[in-house]
């Protein structure tokens, strides 16, 4: 087996062996058990007492939403008005300018909603104070509200028959002082070890051996990419993301960075089964989560691997892979396995350019976004995946002959329509979008715009139409990688893409907790025998099927039109 | 073919084939939102093939090609409506057939005078009968209809609503006095009140239920019905978004490709075929002769977690049957069965009876029983007898009450019957204590006799996931020994009325569905309280109106029968769901390549059944996708079959022939009409 593929199987066994007890912790923090972190315990009272909150006051499904809404408004507001005015504030060495309306609107909400799909770069867009004080601030509370949402849900599985959810301060708190704060600090102290900046000086000036003088952009990036990384952020430091050399230094960042991002939605998953207590149910969905990104990353990384056969016909030797747009520190199969799993959780950070990877990785990239739910986003993964078990319970319910139930619980009318109505958003606003975007593109080539839209794509045909789909596929996923080779930093993808991100990430959020908190207000219905049980191998083959169709069956004629068309006219 | 000519009796067919136009009436078909939808585009489609007959412009694509898609929606829509109309005509025509037992007949009515009726009677016609009008029937008479007995006792030929024979008896008061219209009085006079209203009894509810005027979604269908319409939503996205991402690929794309593409991807095969599942599932509890107020019961039936039932006649047989004479010591054997057929000889019980027939026939007619005077049974003595003429009295009764009775005289009881009555007490039976002018002579075994198979339908409830609840008003010891020897799961011994319900209560209240059956006025509450009530046709009026069901055949074991109904009901919508929506994969292969093959030749790769053309691979995936509503007929009217073997097994049956069977079904049948009209392309 070559090196290359075993550091990539080294990486994700290491991921695992981290998770496991990691997840054990998280539940006894959740649980509000005894753990070695309670010394965190006497600020987060002074947090709580600062903002007039009784952690102990417990909510229904509904309150939560609320809470959770209100305060992302509330950080979006200062988000979008600090960006707007940055060029205004300290810490801003390299003097960049304040963002546009459009562009402040895109970032804030971007970054708020655990997409971070950046239409700028970091070196000239942004300024340390908003790098720090704003986006990764947001890469903190929007990772933490995902997991709080999904700590409501965890509750709701658990409990019997209550409108008793919990606190969602106290666990989007814990989240953070608990989980993301330590984690981060230990992440980005590996960084700062591996050569990652972490100064608060502006550029530095380098001389080229061949003479020339290049100025450096830097930062205290080290503990940025922690939580990046940590949360399923994905929005780099520099424009370049991971695949710059300062923002992944080496084999060793690439690692870590790789590994502290599924580590926390793969710990997710083994919590869910601590927490309510049934070990085999979560582990049938880590093993169904498991053969989807093993079913996505296999292609990837031999397309990669095998390199681009037009570059072989003009008899170049690609031993060494498709090597364009990739890091040579790197290498095809390491990027390959980061374009995978970058894409199935919603970090969307690159450690090489997805642009230039092969026609079936994008497929792939492209479909795990679509599907989303194989770990998935911080907490919201789960969340993703509870969907589709709904409908995996409701069509398999009726196929034992039963009125469908789940954790004890009926699945009615109600519930089913919360489900089909968020099933039914990720095509519309993918499809919908990239409709769009096509329309203006087709009809209005030359608009008078600040980028003509006819000078959008930088590759014409097929790979430009997978660019708009990519894009916007990205944004409903609040994935944030970018397919680039696209003009997206203009008002046109700033304004329509941040529609879908804040469409793309609340009400997939709003509609698993209130399928979760209506179900377990109801009455508990004991198992018998005539109930379909969810922890079987074959109910987890059930809702694989389920997830595969649904994401087929809605995006065959795009992707025929994207991608697969680019594979066969290779 | 035979079994088909059942399902479609050829004046059936001939009528829906008619209804199956009637309900093109957009205002009925919005009802069902799939192929509503279906039916704006062959209406498009119609203007398409107009305007391309009228131009003669090919932009369209050919008049020919237009006019097969024409058609072959309008077929689409047209199969869905006969899968609804030939289920209704089945339903009804089995409503009417038992209607027909109901025919005008002459009723002999008591006038009435005021508010008192006199004893005048007046012929008159049975529909002009109304709730509260008295009539009386004489030897011979057809009861005009549904009513209850006020006065006198009667044997009634029940044969043309249940199909049996036998005759049974309905008497004035009690659980056994309601009548059914259409039924025979064989002997006596009887005085009944009508209980309906013409047009209100159950079965012109059911009737009505299955000619669809009054039919109710059911919360399933509910649900499944917004499912599938999220379903539809997300293909309607998918086929307007197509224009736009066509245009970028500069590949233009006729009205009809899109409309069909569009057709196939609904879930049409179900959404064709979800209201005749839900009728024929209300048909086939009809035609086990079970009539039921909503099609919401049947469903719930399905659900079922607990199934409370009578001892006596489910369980057991009827009755207790003498199994064993034991005599006291310094009695003889010969001696006490002689006594104990003698005291039996007039007693008209089923046990009286099956003594007399254990005692034999060799001894029985020895024994002459000529003017001695018969003690009947009372609640007070608690035991019957005879008083002979030479002045000897025989008593048999419960082991307290003859024991009172001898002690009372100053005889005691002896030890050796004693250990005798707790031991047959032990094996569940009951111990029928002989006296002698108030001197015990021995005791009687009487057992309860299990019916045969019982247990084995037990177990198949058990597997289905049913717990089985044995309601007796026997003691405990006896209620456990028959609880596991017939395999119930629990039983409720010394049952009054009132435990029923409470046992009910407690059920529910662990979230469990409960179902049981009566007949009796004192069930009704219980009956009103369990989720699925089947109450007996030969009950009283207050338990068929308690209950959400009516057992024409006044069959216990029914609600097996009707478990399993519900339970095919939900899983035949479950696995054609299932069936359409895996059929999508193959159409997509049919018809995407067809749509971007010509601007695009890369995408022929993808066209994996080598179809013909893109015209010939559109119309067959829109043939296969017409006539496979037909071919599922069948299957939606008889059910899918329940096995019972456990719900994660059952789920891969079915995921295995309607999931992976519903992706591979297509590839084939599309390629074979492919194949088939390539021949005219």
């Amino acid at each position: 087996m070559n090196t290359a593929i075993a550091g990539v199987i080294a990486t994700y066994g290491i991921t695992l062996l981290l998770a496991w007890p990691l997840s054990r912790y998280f539940v006894k923090v959740f649980r509000g058990d005894k753990t070695w972190s309670d010394f965190m315990s006497p600020i987060e009272r002074l947090f709580f007492k600062i903002a007039g909150i009784n952690p102990k006051e417990e909510m229904n499904w509904k309150e939560h939403m609320k809470a959770l809404l209100t305060i992302n408004l509330v950080w979006f507001i200062y988000a979008f008005f600090v960006l707007l005015f940055q060029d205004k504030l300290p810490l801003n060495p390299d003097g960049n300018p304040g963002q546009s309306a459009d562009l402040a609107f895109n970032t804030a909400i971007s970054f708020l909603v655990n997409c971070n799909l950046q239409h700028y770069s970091g070196e000239t867009g942004v300024t340390y104070f908003t790098q720090l004080f704003v986006l990764a601030f947001l890469q903190f509370v929007s990772a933490a509200t995902g997991i709080a949402a999904l700590v409501v849900v965890f509750k709701a599985l658990k409990e019997k028959s209550t409108t008793q959810l919990g606190n969602f301060w106290d666990y989007f708190l814990k989240t953070i002082t608990r989980i993301l704060l330590p984690l981060s600090i230990v992440i980005a102290l590996i960084f700062i070890f591996n050569g990652m900046p972490a100064s608060y000086e502006g550029k530095d000036t380098v001389v080229t051996m061949q003479g020339d003088t290049v100025n450096v952009s830097r930062g205290p990036a080290a503990g940025f990419v922690a939580i990046k990384h940590l949360g399923t952020n994905g929005g780099g430091w520099f424009g370049a993301n991971s695949a710059h050399p300062l923002e992944n230094p080496n084999y060793v960042t690439w690692m870590t960075e790789m590994v502290a991002q599924v580590v926390i939605p793969i710990a997710m998953v083994f919590a869910l089964g601590l927490f309510i207590q049934r070990r085999k149910f979560a582990n049938i969905i880590f093993a169904i989560m498991t053969i989807g990104m093993i079913c996505l990353l296999i292609p990837s990384i031999q397309n990669e691997v095998a390199g681009n056969p037009l570059i072989s016909k003009m008899g170049i030797d690609q031993a060494a892979g498709a090597m364009e747009g990739k890091e040579v520190r790197f290498g095809a199969a390491a990027t390959g396995y980061w374009s995978t799993v970058t894409t199935i959780i919603s970090t969307g950070s690159v450690c090489g350019w997805h642009d230039s990877t092969m026609p079936l990785t994008g497929l792939m990239e492209l479909l795990g976004m679509m599907l989303n739910c194989f770990y998935g986003g911080c907490g919201v993964g789960i969340l993703n995946y509870y969907i589709f078990i709904i409908i995996a319970v409701f069509i398999s319910g009726l196929m034992v002959g039963r009125t469908p139930e789940f954790m004890g619980h009926k699945l009615e009318a109600r519930e089913v329509k919360i489900a089909a109505l968020v099933t039914l958003l990720s095509p519309f606003l993918i499809l919908v979008g990239t409709a769009l975007s096509s329309y203006v593109l087709v009809n209005y080539p030359d608009a008078n715009w600040a980028v003509k839209p006819s000078s959008w794509l930088n590759n014409p045909g097929y790979h430009g139409f997978s660019e708009m789909l990519y894009e916007y596929t990205s944004s409903n996923a609040n994935n944030g990688s970018g397919f680039e080779g696209l003009g997206d930093g203009n008002f046109f993808w700033n304004i329509t893409t941040g529609f879908v991100l804040i469409l793309g990430r609340y009400l997939p959020i709003i509609g698993p907790v209130a399928i979760a908190g209506i179900m377990a207000s109801k009455k508990y219905i004991p198992e018998s025998a005539g109930t379909l049980r969810t922890d079987s191998v074959t109910f987890g083959v059930m809702t694989f099927a389920v997830i595969i169709i649904l994401t087929a069956l809605s995006y065959f004629p795009a992707l025929a039109l994207g991608p697969i068309a680019e594979y066969f006219s290779l | 073919m035979k079994a088909n000519n059942k399902l479609f009796p050829k004046d059936l067919v001939m009528e829906s084939l008619k209804e199956s136009f009637v309900k093109l009436n957009p205002k009925l078909m919005i009802k069902n939102p799939v192929m509503f939808t279906v039916e704006i585009g062959t209406v498009v489609m119609l203007v398409v093939t107009l305007y391309v007959m009228f131009t003669g412009h090919t932009d369209q694509g050919s008049l020919g090609w237009n006019i097969a898609i024409f058609l072959m929606l309008l077929i689409t829509v047209l199969f869905a409506n006969f899968a609804e109309a030939i289920a209704e005509a089945r339903g009804k025509a089995q409503a009417e057939s038992l209607r027909k037992t109901r025919e005008d007949t002459p009723a002999k009515k008591i006038s009435q005078v005021g508010e008192t009726f006199t004893n005048e009677v007046s012929v008159v016609s049975s529909a002009t009968l109304r709730k509260g009008d008295i009539f009386v029937c004489d030897p011979g008479d057809i009861i005009p209809a549904d009513g209850e007995i006020i006065e006198g006792l009667a044997s009634i030929d029940e044969s043309a609503i249940t199909g049996e024979s036998a005759p049974v008896i309905r008497e004035a008061g009690g659980d056994k006095s309601s009548v059914v219209g259409g039924t025979k009085v064989l002997s006596d006079h009887i005085k009944v009140r009508v209980s309906t209203e013409p047009g209100e009894s159950f079965l012109d509810k059911m009737i009505a239920l299955v000619e669809g005027a009054s039919r109710q979604k059911t919360p399933n269908e509910i649900a499944l019905t917004i499912l599938l319409a999220s379903f539809t939503l997300v293909f309607i996205i998918v086929c307007v978004t197509l224009k736009p991402f066509a245009d970028y690929a500069n590949t233009p794309i006729t009205i009809a490709a899109f409309i069909s593409l569009f057709v196939c991807l609904i879930p049409t095969t179900i959404g064709g075929l979800l209201s005749a599942i839900g009728i024929a599932g209300m048909d086939r509890a009809l035609r086990a002769n079970v009539i039921t107020k909503s099609g919401k019961a049947v469903e719930t039936a399905g659900d079922i977690d607990v199934l409370l039932l009578d001892k006596t006649g489910t369980i057991t047989i009827g009755n207790r049957k003498a199994t064993n004479f034991y005599a006291t010591n310094g009695v003889t054997q010969e001696e006490f069965i002689r006594l104990c057929a003698l005291s039996s000889l007039a007693d008209e019980t089923p046990e009286g009876k099956s003594i007399v027939e254990l005692a034999g026939k060799d001894i029985v007619n020895k024994l002459s029983i000529a003017n001695a005077s018969m003690v009947k049974f009372t609640a007070e003595t608690r035991s019957s007898g005879i008083d002979l003429p030479d002045g000897n009295c025989i008593r048999k009764g419960a082991y307290d009450a003859i024991k009172k009775m001898a002690e009372r005289v100053g005889n005691s009881f002896p030890t050796d019957t004693f250990k005798q009555v707790e031991e047959i007490s032990k094996d569940g039976g009951t111990p029928l204590v002989v006296a002698l002018n108030n001197k015990v002579q021995g005791v009687i075994e009487l057992q309860d006799i299990i019916k045969p198979g019982i247990s084995e339908r037990f177990d198949r409830l058990r597997k289905m996931g049913v717990k089985t609840v044995m309601v007796t008003g026997d003691n405990p010891l006896t209620a456990k020994y028959i609880a596991n020897k017939a395999g119930v799961d629990d039983f409720i011994a010394e049952a009054k009325p009132e435990d029923k319900m409470k046992y009910i209560r407690k059920e529910q209240n662990e979230g469990r569905l409960v179902a049981m059956m009566g007949d009796g006025t004192n069930d009704a509450p219980a009956l009103a309280q369990a989720d699925v009530g089947v109450a007996m046709n030969s009950g009283t009026q207050a338990a068929k109106e308690a209950g959400n069901m009516v057992d024409l055949d006044n069959d216990p074991t029914k609600l097996i029968e009707i478990v399993e109904i519900g339970k095919q009901l939900l899983m035949t919508r479950g696995t054609l769901t299932t069936f359409s929506i895996a059929n999508d994969v193959a159409k997509y292969f049919a018809i995407v390549p067809a749509l971007f093959v010509a601007s695009i030749p890369a995408l022929q790769a993808i066209n994996i059944m080598k179809l013909h053309s893109p015209e010939t691979a559109i119309l067959s995936a829109v043939i296969f996708n017409a006539i496979i509503i037909p071919m599922l007929i069948p299957l939606a009217l008889k059910g899918v079959a329940y096995k019972p073997i456990g719900a994660s097994a059952l789920l891969r049956r079915n995921l295995l022939i309607y999931g992976v069977g519903g992706v591979i079904a297509p590839f084939i049948g599309i390629k074979l009409i492919d194949m088939l009209i390539a021949v005219f392309f």
